[in-house]
């Protein structure tokens, strides 16, 4: 066999675009390729990113014990009420417990924790292993339910069993589930009532909109899952509509609940000056107050005012620039190009680990030709293409982030752990710092310069 | 020794799981590649766990068996994803680690890789296959036993004599690998360091980026090993049946020393006699002046130490290492606490101020911290949560370090590493005794009441 080095496989070829008008359509969707690299996860991580959030359950990962310990407290999700979501659960399964069952332990596991923590709500992820051991964690979990009187919800996360988006969806019915155990859905609705959809509080986003929809008179009942208890999510029938941001991980629970309790809802996005203003609009159309929407225009304007003075400086200093961006969600990305565009920077590179085919169509739309798609990509395509492209910045996951720096190029951190809010208006500001300090710093300088060999 | 508190349930992990051990061993052994045999999740969530620590780009590739293969093998996607490895990054060595899900549907990979190799007369690739179920035992074992496998890869039957001295680096980070080069050197004995990370996890920055990181033990270096004149193995609590060296003595008669960390100055003392000892060489000058120059230090920071009371806790040897420096410093060890089973913990280390627990978790050292009362906690992140909520200084060694950055700079082994880890060891304690001292004492001593105290 020839040993060659080449930067893409064959069979990537179809997941790899370059922009122009009537191009096809990406191939998207699909299992990662085997030996690739691929930046993906698994089922269980997809689950868990839906449901790590809320804040008063208890989240045991019945597995062994790797799949608990490299997800133990790395999401920036904060809570304004129970740390229990914070702790990391694992019936750390050994080979006895392979050979024999897990089921006795998972059982045992429970009864402990409402012993001692005595949640309301009790999650259990089935991981790779316990998928093929075949555990029946769903009567488990039932058995639990029945003797303590509490929610005890199956997830079926077995990583192998499909993709991070599967995760997704057996997470989404979780969280029906936990509906249903609620109280009957309210007669009469605050026609200002709603929850939001695929937002996580992550570094406190949930709380800076919060205010906007205080200011605005809205009401948010809760996010799903930022910041989010047991109780509130019991109460979410009774909103009048929903609002979706990640729509990857959250739209099949909009459509379950369209379904369930016939409330509608609409996709949202509050990354950036446009979409945030755009956003806050729909939201205020969707509340069919005349009084919110006329709050909402001035808060609009005046926040708008306020946030272009700030950004002006940053636009200044980062116009320009070009971008390479490979995040998680395609919904991510979009935002992502029309900010860049905010700052003047141009996108040359965009990939998705997830993306949808509607969502890919969206990127084509919004991108310049000869701009580079990729789907599902690995660090070899990555390498190439922000090399080719001449990318002063990539945007993506904590894993991407030692590839930029040794390609001697910016980096943004766009990813569920981070540290610093990045939506609503307040977010647009930390979003173009975060840019400017990175593209900005003398440290590139120091990069290009001629090194020792300088004369 | 005391265990966990809970029984069926390990409750924020302080171990991970075997291959996280075997990528980590790999990735000090020149020009290979890692290829997981599993679901897509666990190599991810490695990489992302070492990528964050090393702040270097680590590649570990997946064969992403999805349902299908779990159902009826993943031989095929085995062999397609060795076949993408080699095509996308033309190693020199592919390690095959399997996970959990490999081993529990039973894949006997090294018949895999053997029918792989008699279909495609590969001849300058070696493709070693190592089991390393997740469930099995900790990334502590999974890193011996994949280099023993490595090194018993490469064995030969009849070995040819030599001078050298094989070392066995456990937990070492590529700055102390590299402080133990430099002794070797000031010896003037070669080292068969195994595995060398020193350059592949501590890369520099260079114009041209290579996606297998330069340096790494050598295969000519492993398969030395067996005629080499001594093994020195940097694991005292390590189990037989991992151990890199005693297979080389098992089977070639290699004398093996085996010893804790050089950490300290007991722990360096005993690695410097050892050489001596071997190779019939007097002690460098120069280390002489290093050890003098560290006792000065001791003795000048002796009485600061005397009030540390310190949590230890991470992998067993790098504890264990680091609890000899606390007490030959007079700083006591009252917790010391590891999550792999090392059963010798409590052998080497048993004092009646401490209190020593294995195979334990974090929820449990949480517990007995807010009994104790350490006033220092020493060990790698996975600490934060405790130093977050009791506000006890954490000083980061060992690993994961991912809420800090320099872990792969951080030197601990050798007479100036050592006396530079006391010293921030010993600042800490004194910031701890500065820091409002003048309030405190004026609160506990001025007599405000006007002689009540002794009326
Ligand atoms: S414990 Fe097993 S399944 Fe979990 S990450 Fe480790 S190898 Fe994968
Ligand atoms: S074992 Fe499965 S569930 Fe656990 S991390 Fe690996 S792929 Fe995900």
């Amino acid at each position: 066999m020839k040993s060659e080095k080449s930067f893409a496989l064959d069979e990537r070829k179809e997941h790899i675009l370059i922009n122009k008008s009537g191009s096809n359509a990406i191939k998207c969707d699909q299992n990662s390729v085997s030996g690739a690299v691929s930046q993906r996860a698994c089922v269980y991580c997809g689950a868990r990113v839906v449901l790590n959030p809320i804040t008063d359950a208890v989240h045991i990962v019945h597995g062994p014990i790797g799949c608990a310990s490299y997800t133990w407290d790395i999401r920036g999700s904060l809570s304004s009420g129970s740390e229990n979501f914070r702790n990391s659960f694992s019936t750390d399964l050994q080979e006895k417990d392979i050979i024999f069952g897990g089921e006795k332990k998972l059982e045992l596991a429970i009864a402990e924790i409402v012993e001692k923590v005595n949640p309301k709500t009790v999650f259990v992820y089935s991981t790779c292993v316990v998928g093929v051991i075949g555990d029946d964690i769903e009567a488990v979990c039932k058995e639990a339910e029945k003797k303590y009187s509490i929610k005890v919800i199956p997830v079926q996360s077995s990583g192998f069993a499909g993709s991070k988006k599967d995760g997704y969806k057996a997470a989404c019915n979780a969280i029906i589930s936990l509906m249903d155990s609620g109280s009957k859905m309210a007669d009469i609705k605050d026609k200002r009532s709603f929850n939001y959809l695929g937002e996580f509080n992550l570094a406190g986003e949930i709380w800076i909109l919060g205010r906007y929809f205080n200011a605005l008179g809205l009401k948010l009942i809760t996010g799903m899952t930022g910041d989010s208890s047991t109780e509130k999510l019991k109460k979410a029938k009774d909103a009048s509509f929903n609002i979706v941001q990640c729509a990857g991980s959250s739209i099949y629970l909009a459509e379950q609940m369209k379904e369930k309790y016939q409330i509608d809802y609409e996709r949202v996005s509050f990354f950036g000056i446009d979409d945030t203003s755009e956003s806050l609009r729909k939201l205020a159309g969707l509340s069919k107050d005349e009084k919110v929407m006329e709050k909402a225009e001035a808060f609009i304007n005046l926040m708008i005012e306020e946030t272009r003075g700030i950004l002006k400086d940053y636009k200044n200093r980062c116009k320009g620039k070009k971008v390479a961006i490979y995040v998680g969600g395609g919904f991510k990305a979009i935002s992502l190009i029309k900010q860049f565009n905010e700052l003047g920077m141009e996108t040359v590179m965009v990939g998705t680990q997830t993306g949808r085919k509607e969502e890919y169509e969206k990127i084509k739309e919004l991108s310049n030709e000869g701009t580079v798609i990729l789907d599902d990509t690995n660090p070899s395509e990555l390498e190439s293409f922000i090399k080719e492209k001449g990318a002063d910045l990539l945007v993506g996951g904590v894993k991407e982030r030692p590839l930029a720096y040794k390609l001697g190029i910016a980096f943004i951190d766009h990813n569920h752990e981070r540290k610093h809010p990045l939506c609503g208006y307040e977010g647009a500001v930390n979003f173009a710092k975060e840019v400017d300090i990175t593209v900005n710093s003398p440290v590139w300088d120091l990069v290009r310069g001629g090194g020792l060999d300088e004369k | 020794m005391k265990n966990k508190n809970y029984t069926n349930m390990n409750v924020n992990p302080c171990k991970m799981c075997m291959p996280m051990g075997g990528s980590l061993a790999f990735k000090g052994i020149e020009n290979s590649m890692i290829l997981m045999h599993g679901s897509q999740g666990c190599a991810t969530y490695i990489r992302r766990h070492m990528a964050t620590h090393y702040n270097e780009p680590v590649d570990i590739a997946s064969s992403s068996l999805s349902e299908n293969q779990t159902v009826h093998g993943g031989s095929k996607n085995l062999k397609h994803g060795i076949k993408n490895v080699i095509k996308l990054y033309n190693p020199k060595i592919i390690g095959v680690l399997t996970t959990c899900l490999a081993e529990t549907i039973g894949e006997d990979i090294k018949r895999i890789i053997d029918e792989f190799k008699n279909k495609h007369p590969i001849t300058e690739v070696d493709i070693i296959p190592v089991s390393t179920p997740g469930y099995g035992a900790t990334h502590y074992e999974g890193f011996f036993h994949t280099i023993r496998s490595i090194i018993e890869y490469y064995a030969v039957d009849i070995p040819e004599k030599n001078e050298k001295i094989n070392i066995i680096a456990g937990d070492l980070t590529p700055a102390d690998i590299r402080e133990l080069k430099r002794i070797g050197k000031l010896f003037d004995v070669d080292f068969n360091l195994i595995p060398d990370i020193s350059d592949t996890l501590d890369g520099s920055f260079q114009e041209d980026y290579s996606k297998i990181p330069k340096g790494g033990t050598t295969i000519d270096q492993i398969k030395s090993m067996s005629g080499a004149k001594a093994t020195i193995e940097l694991a005292l609590l390590l189990e037989d049946k991992y151990s890199p060296g005693m297979f080389l003595e098992e089977k070639y008669g290699v004398k093996l020393y085996k010893m804790a960390m050089p950490i300290g100055l007991q722990g360096m003392d005993e690695f410097v006699k050892t050489i001596a000892m071997i190779t019939g060489k007097s002690i460098p000058e120069e280390l002489k002046a290093e050890r003098e120059r560290m006792l000065d230090g001791m003795i000048d920071s002796h009485k600061y130490n005397a009030e540390g009371k310190a949590l230890i806790y991470g992998n067993p040897e790098i504890t264990y290492s680091i609890t000899r420096l606390c007490s030959e410093n007079g700083i006591t060890p009252l917790i010391v606490a590891t999550g792999a089973r090392a059963k010798a913990l409590n052998r080497y280390f048993n004092s009646a101020d401490s209190l020593v627990m294995n195979d334990v978790d974090f929820e449990t050292i949480h517990s007995e911290v807010k009994r104790l009362k350490p006033n220092l906690l020493i060990g790698n992140s996975d600490g934060k949560f405790i130093w977050e909520k009791e506000n006890i200084p954490l000083i980061r060694v060992g690993f994961p370090v991912h809420d800090h950055i320099g872990a792969q700079r951080k030197l601990v082994v050798g007479y100036t590493g050592s006396m530079g880890f006391l010293d921030e060891i010993t600042n800490t304690l004194l910031d701890l005794k500065h820091k409002g001292y003048r309030q405190r004492l004026y609160d506990e001593l001025y007599d405000k009441s006007g002689g009540e105290k002794y009326a």
